[in-house]
């Protein structure tokens, strides 16, 4: 099973786990990104450096955000990969804090 | 572009190391903004450095991350050579003659001694020895382990121990659809072993171990495995860590420990079991390992810097085998500074640098930039951030034209060395492949530089 980004990701675009990805399985709308589970490799190195914490291994996932497994292929399949950081949000930073990170 | 005009000041760069490391930095040159050409050197005739020999073999989803190299590899602007060693078929003064800028991506490729007796006696050895062995690497396929005895120690509590663990423990027939080597799984059918050892000097707390490689350490069929409840019990500096929502791995370990101290021992064929808060101070036996000296520690300091010290108190653990996998070290380059306590190439973010004096057009990446941390797509950052360096230093620099990959074939050519190039590497990869239908592998690798050669119709 994949990783999935989940909804800590809203807002923010910190997108520092697309720069370790190393098979550029994301892919993002203008404020979420979305990991295509056809392409991940289960490496694990965009986990830690998410600053609010939005990914997470399927097999060691809360169950409130087993829906987040079906929303990310959905959503990887119809947007386009991103292969570099992108610029924060204007809202990332209250975000973070919001989130308690 | 194929179009690209080479007589001009198209950038030339020699990337030294063929593993993810040197492929993401290849990658991030190839996208900037202006023509540029790079030569990939390494030094086997195989490309992909550590995922071809250092992944496990039982993780071939790790190994699809080659399909990403491979897609860098077959841009026209990129040439691999392999078989050629930079200090022995090359030096840095002749690569610097010949490109603009050198990308260092050699890897941590030596380990760190545990520096107490008895480390050198038969059946103690290094993580790297056993994982390049049954990995099928031409510099370890020769070693011999004895499987013979019934207990096993690895020192250490990383990815790589947890790697050696699985490999000793696992049945062997969960290992034979595998890309393991077949000297490997012969070895490993008639092996004894029963209980595996992991030893860690510090707690549970701090643990290396990414939790999915802890997890399924506690999945492998037929083995139980087992820790110490009186280790789980954490001070308030171990809690702290835990909770840091930053350090989210050590929680999930902690987690998996107790899981683990749960365990009842039943009757599996095999045991592993985690020991905490223990250094090893000797090994035992007089002709080859007989037990390990383990001296006891208590954590000092605030969180997130606790150390092991030394309590006084010793315990042996009578084993056979023993493995230490307790870091990694870069191997000094002929002719560049080296840290020789961080086993790195000194660096300011990738520019290779000594006290604050940069030296110009070399760069580092990878382990041997930052040391062995992080997972195989840490590195794709990292050499994002030298490749910036590198461009932005050479777009102050005068542009001068460099000969690239013409003079380093001229080199090679005077030198007689026999450079496999990316295609010469397919034809070795596809005889792979073949050579593994048979058995049911996804391969069977060549595991002798010279077949490989042949088979590139070298030699």
């Amino acid at each position: 099973m994949p990783h999935v980004v989940t909804d800590n990701c809203r807002l923010c675009r910190f997108t520092d786990c697309v720069e370790v990805c190393p098979v550029e399985c994301f892919h993002a709308d203008e404020e979420h990104t979305y990991i295509d589970p056809d392409v991940c490799i289960d490496c694990g190195a965009c986990i830690p450096v998410c600053p609010v914490r939005a990914i997470y291994d399927t097999e060691d996932m809360p169950d409130e955000f087993i829906p987040w497994i079906a929303i990310n292929a959905e959503r990887a399949a119809e947007l386009p990969v991103i292969s570099a950081k992108q610029p924060e949000l204007p809202t990332a930073a209250e975000r973070q804090r919001e989130l308690g990170f | 572009m194929a179009t690209t005009d080479h007589s001009d000041n198209t950038l030339k760069i020699a990337v030294v190391g063929s593993g993810p490391s040197g492929f993401y930095a290849a990658e991030a040159l190839l996208r900037a903004d202006l023509p540029v050409q790079v030569d990939m050197l390494e030094r086997l005739p195989t490309p992909f450095g550590l995922v071809r020999s250092g992944v496990a073999p039982d993780h071939p989803k790790l190994k699809e991350v080659i399909k990403v190299y491979d897609r860098i590899a077959r841009n026209p602007e990129f040439r691999f050579l392999g078989n050629v060693a930079l200090g022995e078929d090359l030096t840095v003064d002749e690569l610097q003659a010949n490109y603009h800028a050198i990308v260092l991506a050699c890897g941590a490729q030596s380990d760190r001694r545990m520096g107490i007796p008895g480390e050198d006696l038969p059946g103690s050895h290094t993580a790297t020895e056993f994982v390049g062995w049954f990995n099928g690497h031409p510099d370890y396929r020769d070693l011999a382990f004895d499987l013979d005895g019934e207990v096993a120690v690895i020192v250490g509590q990383g990815n790589v121990a947890a790697d050696v663990c699985r490999i000793l423990a696992k049945p062997v027939r969960e290992l034979r659809s595998t890309d393991i080597s077949e000297h490997a799984l012969e070895a490993l059918a008639q092996s004894r072993i029963r209980e595996i050892h992991i030893v860690g000097r510090r707690g549970p707390a701090q643990a290396r171990f990414t939790p999915r490689e802890l997890r399924e350490l506690g999945e492998i069929p037929d083995c139980v495995t087992l820790a110490n409840s009186d280790d789980l019990r954490l001070g308030p500096h171990c809690e702290t860590e835990i909770e840091d929502p930053q350090n989210g791995n050590a929680g999930k370990n902690c987690a998996l420990f107790r899981e683990f101290a749960a365990n009842q021992t039943g009757d599996a064929r095999t045991q592993v079991r985690f020991h905490f808060y223990r250094s090893p101070s000797e090994v035992l036996g007089s002709n080859r390992v007989t037990g390990l000296r383990l001296e006891r520690n208590r954590l000092d300091g605030p969180a997130f810097a606790q150390v092991a010290r030394p309590t006084g108190e010793t315990t042996t653990l009578d084993c056979d085998l023993l493995f230490r996998s307790i870091g990694y070290k870069g191997v000094p380059i002929p002719g560049l500074p080296f840290d020789d306590v961080r086993g790195i190439v000194p660096n300011q973010a990738g520019r290779v640098a000594v006290n604050d004096r940069t030296v110009p057009g070399v760069y580092v990446t990878g382990w041997l930039k930052r040391g062995p941390s992080g997972v195989i797509g840490t590195n794709r950052a990292d050499s994002v951030e030298t490749v910036k360096h590198l461009l932005s230093d050479l777009a102050d620099a005068p542009a001068t034209s460099k000969p690239g990959h013409q003079g380093l074939e001229e080199l090679l050519r005077q030198r007689r060395a026999e450079q496999v190039s990316y295609q010469q590497w397919l034809q070795i990869d596809e005889a792979e492949v073949m050579r593994g239908q048979p058995r049911g592998k996804p391969r069977e690798k060549f595991t002798r530089v010279r077949d490989m050669l042949a088979c590139a119709g070298r030699k």
